[in-house]
């Protein structure tokens, strides 16, 4: 099985997809000739044409409006924003138009359309690249909001996404694009969306996160297991949009601690959401408070002081011990 | 040099003028189909008077009323075939009519019926829309659609002068204009955007020409006038079709009632300048062609009127008779298939439990 990163898993999945359903088609902006800034579309348009692979004008809004005709007439599209920060300019479209359309119509007009979108700090990035605003669509019902933070899980979900009957939002952690490879199947298959993962299971403490944070927060539990001992379970969620509680709750009623690690700014981000579900579901099994340990709530800052504004080893490893020692 | 807008020269497209005299070239149009035109017309404005009352009685939710601007939705959406699709904005009743959607869909929405913006399967056309000019960039996807299918079918956009100002719009236009998309942007300019005057909307001289700078023709018709506007999205239609790109058209009209049922225009415009607009009012001047030309009576005029009155009566009645709906269903149409948190708060509302 071939060993691959992030940004050859998901343009595996999409060369994959445009191979398999005459339907599917690309589109945004410099994803073409370019194959994005990323690399991500790379050889896609020298593959597939400029019929499927679409260098769009530089209009995010009117990207996401064309997505939704395009799937109301039937057709697949995946459309690029080139980075989080700038789907603000597509709100209206995303969240008022693309997400209300099936309840609105009543299921006589759905859009299968997906719209994927580099996000996450640590890069480095000008201002307004960085941003997680998986917070602002899990407020938006109607749009699926997926985050993966491996290549297989990138490759499976994102197959997923472009099958799935509803808009989807595909978050792609920047950070993690080239940062570690692993196995791979260079064949087509789906990872369920909405299903959490457990990458590791443990007994003390429930660690819940997802995508850019998840590597991060998973280093910290193992590097503490290794010094301290004790076992630190480790949940993934890999989808915003519908939330895996299931898998919460279940991890939480046996280990009876949880805390939560996400990139996104901590009011009313999506580890407010897991917290409460905790609360509504199994607070009779807590130990100790539920902690968060997030970006702050702040604008996202200066690169040069990035680093200690994301949650890190240090921040992590600090809120393992303080819940561990809880009595 | 500069490219100066006064240098422009902008002649608006009329047939029939406000006596209902031909002064320009007939479309090739049968007098079945005149009628038919008139027909909906008539039948329109009825409607829309009764849906006022209706909301005076409390019997809808706030209306969008249409009054006015008959000629410029029968006579675009008479230049459509059925396969063609239709982007609304919430004013365009008649249009939507034209097109295949049945009035009491169209009641059943302004009645805040669950299933009122849910169109009949096989009606080409997107639910109102309420965002001002949201749907210029959905049916731009829409002819990128017809264009990637090679099916020919046109996507014809209503919109409102108001709508000319927003970002979607001129995102719409460029896009269309760089793919060569088959998209027929139809501004009724109804003079007013609720309290602004046309004149404070924009600095263009006309509507008409905000495609110029994006490389889409465009033209000014009498939007009172129902055979001009059908001639020019006729025109626009086939242009689309032989691949030749988009079109705009600015429908010179007037919005002789509020800008809904909450607003109250006597407040922003003067008495004079709406009776100015009713001595233009399109039904009246097509009317007056239709006697001239005899294909008309003041019998059949009685009867048509009789007409009307029966059909919304059935409008009515088959609204106000339809169940209501029930708040369980909405959580079936969020996804394909119910999620966790979505089955267990559909179950907590079928069993009336407080959360």
């Amino acid at each position: 099985m071939a060993v691959i990163n992030m940004i050859e898993a998901i343009n595996q999945a999409l060369a994959g997809e445009l191979e398999h359903d005459e339907r599917v088609l690309i589109l945004g902006e410099d994803v073409g000739h370019a194959g994005g800034v990323f690399r991500a579309t790379d050889g896609l348009q020298a593959k597939f044409g400029e019929r499927r692979v679409i260098d769009t004008p530089l209009a995010e809004s009117a990207i996401i409006g064309a997505s939704i005709g395009l799937a109301a007439r039937g057709l697949r599209p995946v459309a690029e924003i080139q980075f989080l920060g700038f789907i603000y300019e597509t709100m209206d479209q995303l969240a008022s138009q693309a997400a209300r359309m099936r309840l609105r119509t009543a299921g006589r007009i759905h859009l299968p359309m997906v719209v994927r979108s580099p996000y996450g700090g640590g890069v480095r990035t000008p201002e307004l690249h960085s941003d997680s605003l998986e917070g602002l669509f899990l407020h938006s019902p109607g749009i699926k909001v997926v985050m993966p933070s491996s290549p297989y899980d990138a490759k499976g979900l994102l197959i997923a996404a472009i099958r799935d009957p509803d808009p989807v939002l595909f978050l792609e952690p920047m950070k993690l694009y080239r940062a570690f490879k692993e196995e791979v199947p260079e064949d087509s298959y789906t990872v369920e969306i909405g299903k959490a993962k457990v990458v590791q299971e443990g007994e003390d403490l429930t660690l819940i996160t997802w995508g850019a944070a998840a590597p991060v927060a998973t280093a910290a539990a193992k590097a503490w297991q290794d010094k301290h001992g004790g076992s630190i379970e480790v949940i993934d969620l890999r989808t915003i949009v519908p939330m895996d509680e299931e898998a919460v709750v279940k991890s939480v009623e046996k280990t009876g601690r949880a805390m939560i690690v996400h990139e996104a700014v901590k009011s009313g981000g999506a580890g407010a959401e897991v917290a409460a579900i905790i609360s509504e579901k199994c607070m009779f099994s807590l130990l100790a408070p539920i902690l968060r340990v997030t970006g702050f709530d702040t604008p996202y800052p200066a690169f040069s002081v990035e680093d200690d504004w994301l949650p890190n080893a240090t921040r992590i490893t600090a809120a393992i011990q303080e819940m561990l020692s809880y009595r | 040099m500069w490219i100066k807008p006064e240098d422009l020269t902008i002649s608006q497209v009329q047939i029939l003028n406000e006596a209902g005299d031909l002064v320009g070239e007939l479309p090739d149009l049968t007098s079945a189909k005149l009628l038919d035109m008139y027909r909906y017309m008539v039948i329109a404005r009825a409607y829309d008077e009764r849906v006022v009352r209706l909301q005076r009685q409390g019997r809808v939710g706030t209306y969008a009323p249409f009054s006015g601007q008959e000629a410029a939705q029968v006579g675009s959406a008479f230049a459509l075939e059925k396969s063609d699709w239709v982007f609304p904005s919430y004013r365009e009743v008649p249009a939507l009519w034209v097109h295949g959607v049945p009035l009491v869909n169209s009641l059943l929405y302004t009645m805040g019926h669950v299933h009122g913006a849910r169109l009949p399967e096989g009606v080409n056309a997107f639910p109102v829309q309420i965002i001002i000019a949201g749907q210029t960039t959905q049916a731009m996807g829409s002819s990128l659609a017809s264009h990637y299918l090679g099916d020919k079918l046109v996507s014809l956009c209503y919109l409102g002068d108001g709508a000319t100002s927003q970002g979607d719009f001129h995102e719409s236009l460029n896009f269309a204009s760089v793919w060569k998309l088959p998209a027929i942007y139809l501004i009724q300019n109804n003079q007013w955007a609720i309290s602004m005057p046309r004149t404070r909307q924009s600095g263009s001289q006309t509507l008409a020409q905000k495609g110029l700078a994006y490389g889409i023709p465009g033209i000014q018709v009498d939007g009172n006038d129902v055979l001009a506007v059908y001639q020019v999205t006729q025109e626009a239609v086939e242009r689309a079709r032989a691949g030749e790109g988009p079109s705009i058209i600015e429908a010179v009209t007037f919005r002789m009632g509020p800008h809904t049922t909450s607003d109250d225009p006597t407040r922003y415009r003067s008495a004079q300048e709406l009776e100015t607009w009713k001595q233009k009012d399109p039904i009246v001047r097509f009317k007056r062609y239709l006697l001239n030309e005899k294909l008309w009576d003041d019998g059949k005029e009685a009867a048509l009127l009789q007409e009307a009155a029966e059909q919304i009566e059935q409008v009515v009645k088959a609204s106000e008779g339809k169940p209501k709906g029930t708040l369980e269903e909405s959580f079936d149409y969020v996804y394909e298939s119910l999620t966790h948190r979505l089955r267990e708060q559909k179950a907590a509302v079928a069993k009336k439990e407080v959360r």
